[in-house]
């Protein structure tokens, strides 16, 4: 494994991908997007002084596990509602890098620059880690980015020294820390899948999505009170991640053949 | 510096190259002269270890393909049919890119040498996507050449370029003829053919034939003198046939056209014949075939 080719392949995709705004902006604009609402949840809840009333209308079981002793009945409201929000930091890292890593195959294919690439001495591995390096890194660094943002306003808007550990306990850093990157490599290798079997960036991106459902069934699940993303889940998702990333880079590497993607693509 | 034994490849029922046994020499300009979808790319695809053969071999400067797939790739340099360069990033940029894969000692210096003789240094930092196509095929060929590989593949270089690009392109290659380095070029350009390659091969799924463009003239149709006469007459096309060497003795106009076999030694012979039967001679010239009459006669065959 030659780490010097792997760095030109991860400098050569950001040097060409950055320069399209649309891509900029999905970086840029839902981290943003999923930091603001947490926060106005947080402030809202807060100006507003919900109590009993409302904690009522949401599982009695969530918030109760959810909710450390010594909080009131608004409070723990906040930390059920916030508590949401961690699947979709979750998802963020999942969201960010389809469009660079839908593109990156497909995309060379079309401006015909993947032949020149694969008549130099690069192995499909180099290849293909500097492909999934350079979607992964950006979607990380703007999860991580969006969470410190998301840690410093709710520092600024809550007072209550217990509630604010409540909101950024472990889950959150494990959640967002490991599980991230692993559903970022997920959700890569498998849109590295999908755009070495198709011919349209657009088919590759929109196809490539779809690894988010059962996240976002998640997502709806948790809200619903089926089961509590508590400690022990997120690092047992954690866990089945790595094995299935590992998994997941087998078969991209296996997929991506350099025969068919050059003689059967028109 | 190429050698392949009976190489094949299939693409399901599909054969695009059959039984291609085929030896380019160090320092020669191989032509690979065949009709669209005759598998000329296929076939430099698969000297370039970038396609697997379904069976035959290749040995490409030494190394064997499907076994040393990454050395054949890091010893070449392939042009390949369309320049595929990265529209966005600038020119500078793209052959860095490829200096640094090829792991290139001197990537700046490298980078720079062939941005000025391709004269392409004064639009370094422009996007490749701004170029030309006539630019973006030089900047191909510089990309290619880049790791100053020894064995050049070029895959229909002159294609769609002005007559301007396209020259420029052609000198390009002759100076790399001039440095000894191995060329294997596929072309439709036969003129260009004849020019700049010591060898070609008629090409047609499976190779039809090889040699220099000068013996296949000779082999296919012999070589014709044309005698420019004041006035002609039956009686001078009477007395050169008698002469064994000559043969298929024609008038066309004032002119006789006759095939011989070495005109060097036998043209004084048939001038002294001519004179004696009182032709005035005006001026006696080699009719050429062009390697266009040599690929038709063979391909249509």
């Amino acid at each position: 494994m030659n780490w010097h080719k792997i760095k030109v392949i991860v400098r050569k995709e950001w040097a060409e991908v950055f320069k399209n705004r649309m891509v900029l902006f999905t970086v840029a604009f839902l981290p943003l997007l999923m930091t603001a609402i947490p926060l106005a949840i947080i402030y809202g809840t807060g100006q507003a002084g919900m109590g009993d009333s409302v904690t009522s209308e949401v599982p009695a079981q969530a918030i109760s596990a959810m909710c450390p002793p010594g909080l009131k009945g608004g409070e723990c409201f906040q930390v059920f509602m916030v508590s949401q929000f961690m699947m979709m930091f979750m998802i963020l890292p999942m969201a960010i890098p389809g469009t660079i890593a839908a593109y990156s195959i497909v995309g060379e294919k079309t401006t015909r620059s993947l032949e020149p690439l694969l008549a130099t001495p690069i192995t499909t591995a180099e290849l293909l880690i500097g492909k999934c390096l350079s979607a992964v890194i950006p979607a990380v660094i703007a999860t991580y980015g969006a969470f410190a943002l998301f840690a410093l306003g709710t520092w600024i808007l809550v007072a209550n020294r217990a509630l604010l550990s409540a909101l950024l306990d472990a889950r959150w850093l494990i959640a967002i820390v490991i599980v991230g990157p692993l559903l970022a490599t997920l959700e890569v290798t498998f849109a590295l899948m999908v755009s070495s079997r198709v011919s349209d960036p657009r088919v590759a991106e929109q196809i490539s999505m779809v690894i988010i459902v059962p996240l976002l069934a998640g997502f709806f699940g948790q809200m619903a009170g089926f089961f509590i993303l508590d400690r022990n889940l997120i690092l047992l998702i954690a866990l089945v991640l790595v094995g299935v990333d590992v998994l997941m880079a087998y078969f991209a590497t296996k997929v991506f053949q350099r025969e068919a993607i050059l003689t059967r693509w028109k | 510096m190429i050698h392949t034994e009976n190489l094949t490849k299939k693409f399901g029922d599909v054969v695009a190259v059959q039984d291609l046994s085929l030896d380019v020499r160090e320092g020669e300009v191989f032509g690979f002269l065949g009709p669209n979808g005759a598998g000329k790319t296929t076939t430099v695809r698969l000297l370039t270890s970038l396609i697997a053969p379904t069976s035959g071999t290749a040995v490409v400067n030494g190394f064997r393909s499907g076994t040393n797939d990454n050395d054949i790739r890091r010893t070449v340099g392939v042009l390949t049919e369309t320049p595929g360069m990265y529209d966005n990033l600038s020119a500078e940029y793209n052959l860095r890119l490829f200096a640094e894969l090829y792991e290139v000692k001197d990537v700046a210096g490298q980078v720079e040498k062939y941005l000025h003789m391709l004269g392409l240094w004064e639009r370094r930092n422009d996007p490749a996507g701004t170029f030309s196509k006539g630019m973006k095929q030089k900047l191909a060929i510089a990309r290619a050449m880049i790791h100053e590989p020894r064995l050049l593949f070029l895959d229909e270089p002159t294609s769609g370029l002005d007559p301007e690009a396209a020259r420029l392109v052609r000198d390009f290659i002759a100076e790399l003829r001039k440095e000894g380095r191995t060329i294997f070029m596929c072309t439709h350009n036969l003129d260009e053919a004849d020019r700049l390659c010591d060898r070609v091969g008629v090409f047609k799924t499976r190779v039809l034939v090889v040699d220099t463009p000068g013996n296949l003239r000779n082999s296919l149709f012999g070589r014709k003198v044309v005698f420019h006469l004041r006035e002609t007459s039956t009686g001078f096309v009477d007395a050169v046939q008698k002469l064994d060497h000559v043969r298929d003795v024609k008038i066309v106009d004032n002119k006789l056209v006759m095939t011989v076999d070495d005109p060097e030694v036998q043209n004084p012979e048939i001038v002294r014949v001519l004179v004696g039967a009182g032709a005035d001679i005006r001026f006696v010239g080699e009719l050429r075939h062009s390697l266009e009459d040599v690929y038709f006669q063979l391909v249509k065959a």
